[in-house]
This record gives C-alpha cells, sequence and structure tokens, in this order.
C-alpha cells in the first residue's frame, strides 16, 4: 500500500485488528440513515399526508388486487401519476399520499410498460376490461401485453378472501366484525352487479370469476382520490413541472 | 503493511492450503455458474417477451409479470450470491489464515441458499409473491433467507473470531458490511401477517412501504450488488494483477463514506411520487454524494493496475476485471446524474432505468464474476482449463453485448420519455394514445434481445469450459497456479 498510515498506528489501524468493534462501527454507520429517513413516516407531522373521502377496498376488490399482484401486473404497469403537465392530460389528477392509505403492499411499480392505472377506474366500461384480458389486442392494437384467459375461466375463494381480510384487519385496515362475516354476501352482489352489465354488453359469465374480481379492482383505482382531491383546477396544471 | 497486501501472502498460502476448506468454495462456484445460465436465460426470455408478445406462451406460468420477477431473484441472489459466497469464502480463509470457523455450518449455508433459489424458481412462476421488488418471494421463504443468514453470518464471525492474523484487510471491511447490513434491510422491509401459507401482507401501508422497500430495494443494489464485490476486488485484483492496492488512505475513507451515505439513496425512487418533500430531497442529495465514494473505490481498482497495463493486453481475467472495474465508474457517475429530479422526471418509468441497472449487472458485477471464476477454475481444480482460448471470445462476446444492451436501452428510454411528455402548440398531448408509443419500441427491444443473448452465450461457453474443466483429468498436482490462457 502507499504511504498512507504506514509505520505509525493510527487509529484506523488499531480499530482493522478489532473486528467486533469495526462491526459496531460498521452498524451504526449503516443505521443512521434509515432511522432519519424511515421513522418520521410514523408521524402525523412528517409522514404521508392524509386525504379525508379515502375508505378501504371492498373484499371482492381485495381479490381483484391480490389476483393483480399474483399475476405481476406492477411489473408493467405504474399507479402514481406524476405531477407534470403531460401526465395530468394523460392520465388525470396527480397522485396524493393519502389516496395510498389502504395499500398494503404499495403497488406503485417502477416500470411503464403499459399505461399508468392510478385513475383507470372508471375509464372504460366493464366490457372493455373483460375483452382486454381475454385478448389485449381486440381492445388496444399493437399492445405486447399477454393474454390473461385463464382469469375468464378459473374461480376465487370467498374463504381465502376472508383470510386475506382478517390479515389485513391485523396491519390496520378499519374492517369490522360484521364486514368480514359479511364478506361472501357483499363479494356476491358486487359480482352480480359486474355480471349484469357485461350482459348488457353482450358477454355471458358467473360472479365468482376471477375476472369479475380483476374488473372490480380496476374500476376502484383511483376513484375515491378523484371524489376526495378539491378541484383547485388552476393551480393543478399551473404549480407543476412541464 | 504486509497484510495489506494480499498478494505478499502467496508463500504462507502455499504451505497451508491443505488447512483451508475449498470443497465448499468449489461447491459455491458450480452453483454460480449454473445460476448464471439459468438467470441469463430467464432474462433473454422475458427480453424476447417484449418484442414478440407470443413468447409470453398463453399460460399462467410463463407470462412476464411472474417471470421478471424470476430473473431478478436468479441473477441477484442466486447468481450474485453464489459468487460472493464463493469469493468470500475463498479469500477470507486466506486472509485470515485460518479455516472457516465450522465446515457444518458452511454446507448449511450452502445447501440452505440453494435450496431457497429452486423454492423461489417454483413459487415464481406460480404467481406466489409478495410484490416487493427483489422482495417477492412469500414469507416461509423469508424465514428461511433470515434462518441461512444467521448460519453465515455466525460462521464468518467466528472465523474473524480464530484468525491467526490480527489485522482485517479491506476485503473483509467489504464483506463485512454486507454480511450486517442483508439481515437488517431484509427483516425490516418483510415485515407482514400471513393471511395464508403462500400469503401476507407488509405491515407498512402506501407510501411508507414504498419507502421502506426502496431503502432495502437500493440497498440490494448498495451492499448486496456493490459492497461484497469491492471487497471481492480488493482482493483479487492486486492477487491477480500483482501489484500492491493503490492506496490504503482512499480505501479507509470510501468504504466509511460509502457505507454511510448508501443507506440514505433509497428514496430516489419515488422522486415526484407524493412521497413527503424533505424524504425525496434526502435521497436525491445523497444519490449525488455517492459519487464521490464510489469513484473513490473505482479509482483505487483501476490505479492498482499501474505497472500492470501491458498484463491486460494479454491476460483474459484481467480484460474482464478492468471492464468491470470501468463500468462501476460509469453506471455510478450514471446513478447520481439519474437522481437529480430533472434528470428523474425523464428517465422514470423507462428503459433507460432498464439500461442503468444492466450497465451495473451486467458490466460491474457479471464481468468482475467471470474474471474471477476463470482465475479460480484452474486453482481450485489443480489443472489448466479445458479451452484455454474461450475466455478470450466470452469476454469480447459480454462487452459487445452489453454495449448493444445499454445503447438500445438509452435509446428507448429517451424515446418513451420524450414521447410520453411531448405536448404541441395547442397545449395537447402529442402522442395521446399510449399504444402508438409501444410500437415505436420494437426495433430497440430487438437490439436488446441480440446483446442479451450475445451475453448468454458468453455464459453459456463459461458453463461448457467449466464443466469439460472440472470433469478432464488433473494434470497440475503442484501448488503452483496454472495461468488461465497463456500469454501468447
Amino acid at each position: 500500500m502507499s504511504q498512507g498510515g504506514q509505520g505509525k498506528e493510527t487509529f484506523h489501524r488499531l480499530l482493522e485488528g478489532k473486528g467486533v468493534w469495526f462491526a459496531v462501527l460498521t452498524t451504526v454507520a449503516i443505521s443512521i440513515g434509515g432511522l432519519v429517513e424511515i421513522t418520521p413516516m410514523f408521524t402525523a407531522k412528517l409522514g404521508p399526508e392524509r386525504l379525508s373521502g379515502v375508505t378501504p377496498y371492498t373484499p371482492l376488490e381485495i381479490a381483484g388486487r391480490d389476483i393483480y399482484i399474483r399475476e405481476g401486473c406492477y411489473t408493467c404497469h405504474s399507479q402514481m401519476v406524476r405531477p407534470m403537465r403531460a401526465e395530468i392530460l394523460r392520465y388525470g389528477e396527480w397522485t396524493r399520499a393519502g389516496e395510498y392509505a389502504y395499500d398494503h403492499p404499495f403497488l406503485l411499480g417502477s416500470r411503464r410498460i403499459g399505461p399508468d392505472l392510478q385513475r383507470v377506474g372508471g375509464k372504460y366500461p366493464d366490457a372493455w376490461h373483460y375483452e382486454h384480458m381475454r385478448d389485449p389486442r381486440s381492445t388496444s392494437p399493437g399492445s405486447v401485453m399477454p393474454t390473461y384467459r385463464w382469469l375468464l375461466a378459473r374461480d376465487y375463494d370467498p374463504a381465502d378472501v376472508v383470510a386475506s381480510l382478517r390479515a389485513l384487519r391485523t396491519v390496520g385496515l378499519p374492517y369490522t366484525d360484521q364486514d368480514i362475516a359479511g364478506a361472501p354476501r357483499s363479494m356476491r352482489s358486487q359480482a352480480e352487479a359486474i355480471v349484469g352489465r357485461l350482459a348488457t354488453g353482450g358477454i355471458t359469465t358467473t360472479p365468482d370469476r376471477e375476472i369479475i374480481a380483476v374488473i372490480a379492482y380496476l374500476q376502484r383505482l383511483g376513484r375515491d382520490g378523484r371524489a376526495a382531491i378539491p378541484p383547485a383546477a388552476p393551480t393543478t396544471t399551473a404549480a407543476v413541472a412541464p | 503493511m504486509e497484510a495489506s497486501s494480499p498478494g505478499k501472502d502467496r508463500r504462507d498460502e502455499v504451505q497451508s492450503t491443505s488447512a483451508y476448506d475449498d470443497d465448499i468454495v468449489r461447491l459455491f462456484l458450480g452453483a454460480t455458474v449454473l445460476w448464471a445460465v439459468v438467470g441469463m436465460l430467464a432474462g433473454v426470455t422475458i427480453a424476447l417477451q417484449l418484442a414478440w408478445w407470443p413468447a409470453n406462451l398463453g399460460l399462467p406460468y410463463t407470462t412476464f409479470g411472474r417471470l421478471r420477477p424470476l430473473h431478478t431473484n436468479a441473477v441477484i441472489f442466486a447468481f450474485g450470491g453464489n459468487i460472493c459466497f464463493t469469493g468470500i469464502y475463498y479469500s477470507m480463509q486466506r486472509l485470515l489464515k485460518t479455516r472457516m470457523w465450522s465446515d457444518a455450518l458452511s454446507r448449511v449455508h450452502f445447501w440452505g441458499w440453494q435450496l431457497i433459489i429452486v423454492a423461489a424458481a417454483v413459487t415464481l412462476p406460480l404467481g406466489l409473491t409478495q410484490s416487493k421488488e427483489y422482495a417477492e418471494l412469500i414469507w416461509p421463504i423469508d424465514l428461511a433467507i433470515a434462518v441461512v443468514w444467521v448460519v453465515f453470518a455466525v460462521n464468518f464471525f467466528g472465523t474473524i473470531a480464530v484468525r491467526r492474523v490480527q489485522h482485517l484487510y479491506v476485503a473483509i471491511w467489504f464483506y463485512l458490511s454486507f454480511v450486517i447490513v442483508i439481515p437488517v434491510l431484509h427483516i425490516v422491509n418483510s415485515l407482514a401477517i400471513p393471511a395464508t401459507l403462500t400469503r401476507s401482507y407488509p405491515v407498512y401501508a402506501g407510501l411508507t412501504d414504498g419507502l421502506v422497500q426502496w431503502w432495502y430495494g437500493h440497498n440490494a443494489v448498495g451492499f448486496f450488488l456493490t459492497t461484497p464485490f469491492l471487497g471481492l476486488m480488493y482482493y483479487f485484483l492486486p492477487r491477480i494483477a500483482e501489484r500492491p492496492v493503490y492506496s490504503y488512505r482512499l480505501s479507509v475513507v470510501h468504504f466509511w463514506a460509502l457505507v454511510f451515505l448508501y443507506i440514505w439513496a433509497g428514496p430516489h425512487h419515488l422522486l415526484y411520487s407524493a412521497l413527503p418533500d424533505w424524504a425525496q430531497t434526502l435521497g436525491m442529495v445523497f444519490s449525488i454524494m455517492l459519487l464521490a465514494p464510489s469513484w473513490g473505490g473505482m479509482l483505487n481498482g483501476l490505479l492498482t493496475l499501474r505497472g500492470a497495463w501491458d498484463r491486460v493486453r494479454t491476460d483474459p481475467v484481467l480484460k474482464f476485471l478492468v471492464v468491470a472495474v470501468s463500468f462501476y465508474g460509469m453506471s455510478t457517475f450514471e446513478g447520481p446524474m439519474m437522481s437529480i429530479r430533472a434528470v428523474n422526471g425523464l428517465a422514470h418509468y423507462t428503459n433507460w432505468v432498464i439500461g442503468h441497472v444492466h450497465s451495473g449487472a451486467l458490466g460491474w458485477v457479471g464481468m468482475i464474476s467471470f474474471g474471477i471464476i476463470y482465475w479460480l477454475i484452474p486453482r481450485l481444480w489443480n489443472r489448466p482449463l479445458a479451452y484455454p482460448s474461450w475466455p478470450i471470445g466470452h469476454f469480447w462476446l459480454a462487452t459487445i453485448g452489453i454495449v448493444l444492451y445499454t445503447v438500445s436501452m438509452w435509446a428507448a428510454g429517451l424515446t418513451e420519455g420524450l414521447m410520453w411528455r411531448a405536448v404541441d402548440a395547442g397545449g395537447q398531448l402529442r402522442y395521446p394514445n399510449f399504444v402508438d408509443l409501444v410500437h415505436q419500441l420494437n426495433p430497440f427491444y430487438w437490439m436488446r434481445l441480440v446483446g442479451g443473448t450475445m451475453y448468454l452465450v458468453g455464459a453459456v461457453m463459461l458453463g461448457w469450459n467449466f464443466l469439460r474443466t472440472v470433469r478432464g483429468k488433473a494434470t497440475v498436482t503442484t501448488g503452483a497456479a496454472p495461468a488461465v490462457a497463456p500469454a501468447s
């Protein structure tokens, strides 16, 4: 090695002979950044801002969200509209922190191979989503998305969704005992409404198909936020990055 | 400072070779070669799926959404993890002049880690995932990772405790940060409540979950794909080049700066999100500062070669190492630039990020690993390579492959980023239909596929060369290590 530190016993030279102290100091060095950045997130003042009017997902939407996670939809679709003019024009209102209050896990994504889905709820009819999953190129010519035909054939398991709701309640979602007991009934009625809307589009299916849960989740995305964000239209596009 | 230069310990090493456990090194090296081919094949597969969607095959198990995590987990934890363990088990016994503390724990570590990889390869195509990037594996596998890591850590610190030299060489410092930080990141990010045996929900919500995830995710880059590899660089580069490390003082300063600064950089993955501004700004500022210690490491590596550059012309192992350290420098320059908010506004969500990751992964992690593997095979098996001229072919295939990969992804990323934001004179989007932009990327996806395939072919050449070498007869029985490829 070069001249530096040769011959005389510097502090660091001594430290290099003490494995335990070296490990302790390394642990201290790597702990500071994480503690400073993460712990304030649990305080009301410095953490993500709340947004009143945002409510937890329904049991059917949770079933759909679990399928969204299973299929890795987040590997190609983000759920975060940035406060930039072009993004607002393309997708709608930029995303507020409070909109994610009930998202366990978060699904912001890191790549847009396909478009952002944060404001997709209500953008298309249910039948569009059904056709899009069956054959993405029937609704979006030139798309590189895989087909998801098994969603049209497979059934979700209401008992499985109840297990999810219990775990989600443990991590903080405000589901009551009645919510959980009534989950199968709530899923049924929300699913039947979707099946009814699909029927008017000429599509025949049953309420327990996975595609129904996925449609319920996609149609929910961003709707609470859109309703809850005050319509301060003039500042929305003027104050944001180009 | 004799102990500061691994190259000077060679005589002691030869005399006491039998005291070292090299079986475990051979096991990890074999696993590295196997998972390199598997992980890169998965990468080429998903690259093809983006260029030509029917390659998704219409089956749930083979869609891009399920195979992408398989690719990232395989190359990071299977290929990257196994080469780190290969190098650590080889070098730490020699640096500390002692056998690993427990052969049994070494084996539990090896087989436990391979079992985790197999479990990942089975569960991810089945759609069993937690969805957090590089932390997708379901909670029972997460528990197994924690247990196996504790086994590794006990063995690691046990070996330090029974060492026969007092001084801990710089490579050990970097290994130590790897051993300490990975379980901290893994446990904090994986805290979740199980719903079923295969499904769980993280205790954090929304952007807090996002911040914890990217604190984990960026430091998986920092402490899984950077610090252990810098440790490998500090051991293998001076030994192979037969030159002492350029600067001791630089290694001290850049080590502490790197481990302290890296941990803050995570929020740059959430720029322009609704994450509180103070956290975004901290992430950006620390990411930019990270340039200094990163380049400290690069310079210390490259300058170690002073006086040995003539050998780079003829020695394929040194070629791999030089290109690796150069790509480390390039990607750690690009990263801080991409963390600047305005640049990130263009680059985020685009293929530019994919290109950046691969200049680090293929360029730095992959190339340094291949160099070390080609240097180790003849020494661990006491025989020359079956095809001594192949490493140079592998080197050029990989280098040109990386260039094709990164250039195509830069071009694709800029195309996407600029077309997404293009607004006409009337203030309307110039390309309002997203799928029109997807079409523009197709030629770049094909070009990336060619680059990635070249890189994979190089890895397959390594695999075949490795198999033929270890299955062949030992021709060198002395402790003197043969050259990888004769200098011509």
